[in-house]
């Protein structure tokens, strides 16, 4: 018996594009007149734009352009700017922080690490101003505010990345370098240099969360999907007036696994998934190296590390 | 009460695939099922298995024609029901030499195909679409690339990861390092940003429902066009109310599909270090991060 299963969407209309719920609108506007795509018409919503630039999203949009034109500008000098050079090994390039012996110092030569706190504080100040922009965009329009203090979870790991944790180890040389490859040997070596990192809780804890999310996401998903029949995708009404869709996804559930949320409270879970992802990743982060030094060792001491007694993995 | 205040309507016979109505029944909450009577089967044998396996005490290998296992152990971290040795290939083992580990298996992937089975029931009796257990499959089939498809390429079932939960990360680790840095195959480069993104969507997804729903004090309860406007305001663009959904399932399962392909092309398309795929591709420069240079800690 074939079933509609709504994987794209068939029929598109249009119409005059939508311009968003009015506001009290000062010096700024929504800008740029909205367009459809037929592309994304398919898959989801067909209207491109307007956007709301907004003081904030100025000032965020300019202090970003200045930290990547300064991580450019380093990695085009890292291959004597040579443009084909710059194209084929792009990868490799990267904007590193200044090495152990110049620890906290503000501000060492430019190209000793220089440009790299330059291009750090320029990216920051973007990612906070954007931060505001979330959060006064929800206000301006009546809303929650969780979407930005998701945002805030996220910043954080950020911030004990590349700030906090440097502080704590009194080095700079300790944060991760902007660049593709170098941010991965960066990543490589941390968990090695600590003890394998496999074996801080806290970041199983957030890998945990990670997968979590994708598993939450694929279930939350597909059951929305599964349920469009009924109108499943309408959450908002569904949430304040319950219908049969939202019946038939908690059955669901509650028949396979004996337990289901509701159409409100699978969102909280979803929020509180994605957000413990980062919490806990940048309370991992930040106890490496400040408070355990070997996480190897602390997992011997704790009675949970697999020695050769317990496996030997052959390659 | 196994039953909610509105579930007795739903509880209707039929749409099973097997059995007809034999196992169309309830007990609490739980559908049963042809499935949910066989996968009960296969769990139970599979954790029953693992119990046996324990108390064996995990399989080393063997030396002098005399099995070696470890120490036994009943701390939850560390039980691990191990493989056969690779030298065994790809023959089916005694028990006490990995082949608790490949009736484990055979138990593990009956049970997943059983819930999925059972899930296809489930959405049939309530008129639901398919996209579930099409999800739960892409799951599967990443659980079926590590212990099964790998393994037969490689030719021994010593490739497969035991089953520990400290144990397994050991694996990880160490089959992460013998192709040099992990972090740099792309299909797990993917797979990762596919992972990230979909945390991401997520955090995004969960978090504009809920403003939406509980909006500042005073206001009313916010519309699907506030949800548009705020992303619109936002970046620009706003996927909108189905779309999220589709986007959502679609990122979540390249998550685990392009996880299956990382570890499925490790060892069979590429035996050397992943950092050589990389050099092919173009050389370093000479004052490429070096990370050792950079740690002072501990």
């Amino acid at each position: 018996m074939a079933q509609y299963q709504n994987i794209f969407t068939r029929i598109q209309i249009r119409s005059h594009p939508e311009m968003g719920v009015p506001v009290d609108e000062k010096v700024w506007t929504r800008d740029f007149k909205p367009g459809h795509s037929w592309l994304l018409g398919t898959f989801g919503d067909a209207q491109v734009g307007p956007l709301y630039i907004g003081g904030l999203g100025l000032a965020s949009f300019m202090f970003g352009i200045v930290a990547i034109v300064i991580m450019g500008m380093n990695m085009a000098a890292q291959v004597n700017w040579n443009p084909y050079d710059f194209v084929v090994r792009l990868p490799w390039l990267s904007l590193n922080p200044p090495l152990p012996e110049y620890g906290l110092q503000v501000i060492p030569p430019l190209d000793k690490g220089g440009w790299w706190l330059i291009a750090g504080f320029f990216l920051t100040v973007s990612i906070l101003l954007f931060w505001a922009r979330v959060y006064v965009n929800a206000l301006r329009l009546g809303m929650g505010t969780h979407v930005a203090w998701a945002f805030a979870s996220a910043i954080w790991l950020y911030l004990v990345l590349g700030f906090i944790r440097p502080i704590a180890m009194g080095s700079w040389s300790e944060a991760v370098p902007f660049g593709f490859l170098a941010h991965l040997e960066w990543t490589n070596y941390f968990s090695i240099y600590y003890g394998n990192l496999f074996y801080n809780p806290f970041h199983a804890l957030s890998i945990v969360f990670l997968y979590g999310s994708a598993l939450l996401f694929a279930m939350h998903g597909a059951t929305i999907l599964a349920v469009s029949y009924y109108g499943g995708d309408r959450e908002i009404e569904q949430i304040t007036d319950r219908g049969t869709a939202s019946e038939r996804a908690a059955l669901f559930w509650r028949w396979t696994m004996g337990f289901n949320a509701s159409m409100e409270s699978i969102h909280r879970w979803a929020w509180w998934f994605a957000v413990l992802c980062t919490l806990t990743g940048g309370i991992g982060i930040l106890l490496t190296g400040t408070v355990v030094t070997n996480w190897t060792d602390w997992a011997e001491v704790h009675g949970f590390l697999a020695t050769d007694q317990h496996y030997v993995p052959e390659n | 009460m196994a039953m909610l205040n509105f579930e007795k309507k739903y509880r209707i016979k039929g749409g099973t695939l097997l059995g007809g109505d034999l196992f169309d029944f309830w007990v609490g909450p739980f559908y049963v099922g042809f499935f949910g009577v066989l996968g009960a089967f296969f769990a139970f044998m599979g954790t029953s298995l693992i119990f046996v396996g324990a108390a064996m005490g995990p399989y080393l290998g063997i030396e002098d024609g005399k099995v070696v296992t470890g120490a036994v152990t009943w701390n939850p971290w560390l039980i691990s029901i191990n493989p056969p040795r690779i030298e065994q290939g790809m023959a089916l083992a005694p028990l006490d030499q990995g082949g608790i580990w490949q009736i484990v298996t055979i138990c593990a992937i009956g049970a997943f195909v059983c819930w999925a089975l059972r899930e296809v029931e489930i959405c049939r009796k309530l008129g639901m679409g398919y996209h579930v257990p099409v999800a739960f499959g892409f799951a599967i089939l990443a659980y079926v690339t590590l212990v099964v498809f790998r393994p037969v390429f490689m030719g021994a079932w010593g490739h497969g990861f035991p089953y520990g939960i400290f144990t397994h990360l050991n694996w990880v680790s160490h089959v992460g390092y013998a192709y040099g840095n992990f972090h740099y195959n792309p299909a797990h480069m993917i797979a990762i940003t596919f992972f990230f993104t979909v945390t991401l969507a997520l955090a995004l997804h969960g978090g504009l429902i809920l403003s939406a729903v509980n909006p500042q004090k005073g206001e009313k309860v916010k519309t699907p066009d506030h949800e548009n406007t705020f992303f619109r305001d936002t970046i620009g663009y706003s996927i909108g109310t189905l779309g999220v959904h589709r986007l959502g399932l679609i990122l979540a399962l390249n998550a685990g599909f392009w996880s299956a392909v990382c570890i499925l092309i490790s060892g069979t398309y590429w035996t050397d270090s992943w950092v050589v795929w990389w050099e092919q591709l173009s050389t370093p420069p000479d004052n490429f991060y070096v990370a050792s240079e950079y740690f002072v800690g501990g």
